[in-house]
């Protein structure tokens, strides 16, 4: 019993680390005013990005340097969610387009691009079957040496790959940024009214491009953990599934604060497979328990819009194109 | 970009907001822009496949069109992505984000579905299409009018909770073919083989006939609803300012309630097109991301349904050639997405050309 809670709690982090990439990444990116529903296809292309980088150094030497291995999809992976987050930038903030229409175009061209060199990368080299790349995903498995000695415990809490305590770093780092210095304060300044931001002197298209930029390349990262780490580097074409939305979602469930998607991420990880670990399910019941994520974001939703509480709603601007002309 | 803040230099140009612009020349505009996608993504293709671009589209050409049958294909898949793009577009020109089309399509299906799976051959066939008819409508209705209701009472989000309403009736299809089909596979087989009960009848010949013309109407009395209808008006007003609408005393909350009702309504008729008439059964697939693409749709004709009929099959016209093509040149298929992608960019930047003008400064100032 007391195994099955903590292979529970094991599995909930892992399915968790995913999502709070994509969840940090998009609270800085709703930050400035922009709501990114390209983050899932972003998600994808920064995993098959890394793939990329992983498949090319793997087959370009026999000899593979662990650090190498890790730092070029690692790069790459960074390389091209900027390069697709760009594409919305440049849409939203520089032609002033409709975010909503421009993300959802940007969800369909990022799975697109990944399923696409996902399923055909290998036959552009002259290959047949399926990407693996064990070695680039051993590298990025590889756990703390000691994690064994400390038991039960160790094996629960501290057996991830370097990815997955990056993520939780990278939710901190970006709370302290948020919260207490000055681009943190000028970045919610332009999500709440960037008129008022511009009128205070700050860039607000410098700070919508910056933020959705490093958000939608954080966003990436959980991409690459989900190719590199829990599938060991092997791609299956929509392997990483709906969880990009899921990762939407929790940007409610922590009411747009990234410490507290540390934990929402667990809790949505843990949601998203209880269902394995409820013993005598039946395999219909079990389909009515993965319902649970969705469920408890909608009541979410609902209760944060019945209490109107001020700190808890999302930036003021969110969603809107800013022209400076038009106040 | 147009707004440094340095005091020394003068911008290069800057922007300013255009009157409408007339509108062939805005139609110039949008045709300049699709066919700069057409050019970059016969590059993106020439480089990912060294194939002659051209040859491409010309395959995509002939497998959209290159016999009777594809042509029929071609015509039903317009027919649902415009029904959907029709449902959604009352919503979103109330400025309603409805991302939730796909759920309601789906719930619409499954009561259709679960109408077929139930009753099998016991009623007579016209009773059934109507109950099923009658089902699939009620169902997108409930569907779309609970985000509605609490988006009119407590302003919440409605396109976050739309969006999760999708994967809850996505685990609810997955639930009812768990219960139905007794192997446990998910795979649900064709409804009533034999009896063929609940199966919309086969007009002219053509098994897709009655759905494209179902649609036809559709889009007539959506033109018609939207632009000479007092509701109609309604919409764009509480569209275009909630407060104007208040102030010349609609009921705003009863606008977007009713008019959530007709857009569910509509995703439920095409969950029932889509069983009844189509599929003859019921997949998570069933709607296969039209929800999504049918905003984009009605977003590129500017919420004009007649438009919606040019839209929706320049996408329609994509996908299946681009499904050709990947056949074809031994590609993923992941390619229509690619190509689908690259066109919405390009129709939604040339937005910004009709909207704004760009004013470059006339001398060269001296620093």
């Amino acid at each position: 019993m007391i195994n099955t809670i903590f292979a529970f709690l094991n599995a909930a982090i892992i399915q968790g680390i995913p999502l709070l990439y994509g969840a940090v990444g998009e609270i800085i990116t709703e930050k400035s005013g922009n709501l990114n529903l390209g983050i899932p296809g972003i998600m994808y292309v920064g995993g098959i990005s890394g793939i990329i980088g992983g498949y090319l150094y793997e087959h370009s030497t026999s000899n593979m340097n662990p650090f190498l291995g890790i730092l070029i999809p690692f790069l790459s992976c960074l390389l091209g969610s900027a390069l697709i987050a760009l594409i919305y930038c440049f849409l939203t903030i520089t032609l002033r387009a409709n975010q909503n229409v421009t993300g959802l175009a940007l969800t369909t061209f990022g799975v697109g691009l990944g399923n696409f060199f996902g399923g055909s990368l290998l036959s552009f080299f002259g290959e047949t079957g399926s990407i693996s790349l064990y070695k680039t995903g051993g590298y990025f498995k590889a756990a703390l040496p000691f994690y064994k000695n400390l038991g039960l415990f160790g094996e629960t809490f501290l057996s991830f790959g370097f990815l997955a305590y990056l993520a939780i770093l990278v939710a901190i780092v970006s709370n302290i940024v948020l919260k207490k210095t000055r681009v943190g304060l000028n970045l919610r300044a332009v999500g709440e009214n960037p008129a008022t931001a511009d009128a205070a002197g700050i860039s607000v298209t410098k700070y919508k491009y910056l933020s959705t930029l490093v958000g939608g390349m954080i966003a990436g990262l959980g991409g690459l953990y989900f190719v590199m780490d829990y599938t060991a580097g092997a791609w299956t074409n929509n392997g990483f599934g709906d969880r990009g939305w899921l990762a939407i979602a929790i940007v409610i469930f922590a009411i747009w604060k990234p410490a507290s998607a540390i934990f929402s991420s667990f809790i949505f990880g843990g949601l998203y497979i209880i269902c394995v670990y409820i013993p005598g399910l039946s395999s219909s019941a079990k389909e009515l328990i993965k319902m649970l994520p969705y469920l408890v974001t909608i009541i979410v939703l609902i209760l944060i819009s019945m209490r109107k509480k001020r700190e808890n709603q999302p930036p003021e601007s969110l969603g809107l194109s800013y022209f400076r002309e038009e106040r | 970009m147009n707004s440094k803040t340095e005091h020394i230099k003068e911008p290069l140009f800057h922007i300013t907001k255009r009157d409408q612009m007339i509108w062939y020349k805005q139609w110039i505009i949008r045709t300049i822009a699709i066919l700069a996608a057409l050019v970059v993504s016969g590059i993106v293709i020439m480089v990912l496949t060294k194939y002659n671009p051209l040859k491409v589209y010309a395959e995509m050409f002939k497998g959209s069109f290159g016999s009777s049958r594809k042509t029929w294909i071609l015509l039903q898949n317009l027919a649902m992505l415009l029904c959907i793009s029709l449902a959604v577009t009352p919503a979103f020109k109330m400025k309603f984000w409805n991302l939730g089309a796909e759920g309601q399509v789906l719930v619409g299906g499954l009561a259709s579905a679960a109408c077929m799976f139930y009753f099998k051959d016991s009623l007579p066939n016209a009773v059934l299409i109507l109950i099923m008819l009658v089902g699939s409508i009620a169902a997108g209705i409930i569907w779309g009018v609970i985000p509605a209701l609490f988006k009119a009472k407590w302003n919440t989000n409605e396109s976050l909770f739309t969006l999760m309403m999708n994967y809850i009736a996505i685990q609810l299809v997955s639930f009812f073919i768990m219960v139905w089909v007794p192997s446990g596979s998910s795979v649900m087989g064709v409804i009533n083989q034999s009896s063929e009960a609940g199966w919309l009848p086969i007009v002219f010949d053509q098994k897709y006939f009655l759905n494209i013309l179902i649609v036809a109407l559709l889009t007539a009395a959506m033109f018609v609803y939207l632009k000479y209808s007092k509701q109609g008006y309604e919409i764009s007003v509480v569209g275009e300012s909630q407060n104007t609408a208040r102030y010349i005393g609609i009921d705003v909350k009863k606008v977007i309630i009713r008019t959530m009702v007709i857009s569910g309504g509509v995703c439920g008729l095409a969950g029932f097109l889509l069983v009844s008439g189509t599929n003859h059964t019921i997949s998570k697939e069933l709607a296969g991301g039209m929800g999504f693409t049918a905003i984009m749709v009605s977003w590129l004709a500017k919420f004009n349904p007649v438009l919606m009929v040019i839209t929706s099959f320049l996408i329609v016209f994509l996908q299946r050639g681009a499904g050709e093509i990947a056949t074809a040149f031994r590609l993923n298929e992941s390619v229509a997405d690619i190509l689908t992608g690259i066109i919405l960019f390009f129709i939604i930047g040339c937005e910004f050309f009709i909207n704004y003008k760009i004013n470059f400064k006339k001398h060269k100032e001296v620093k």
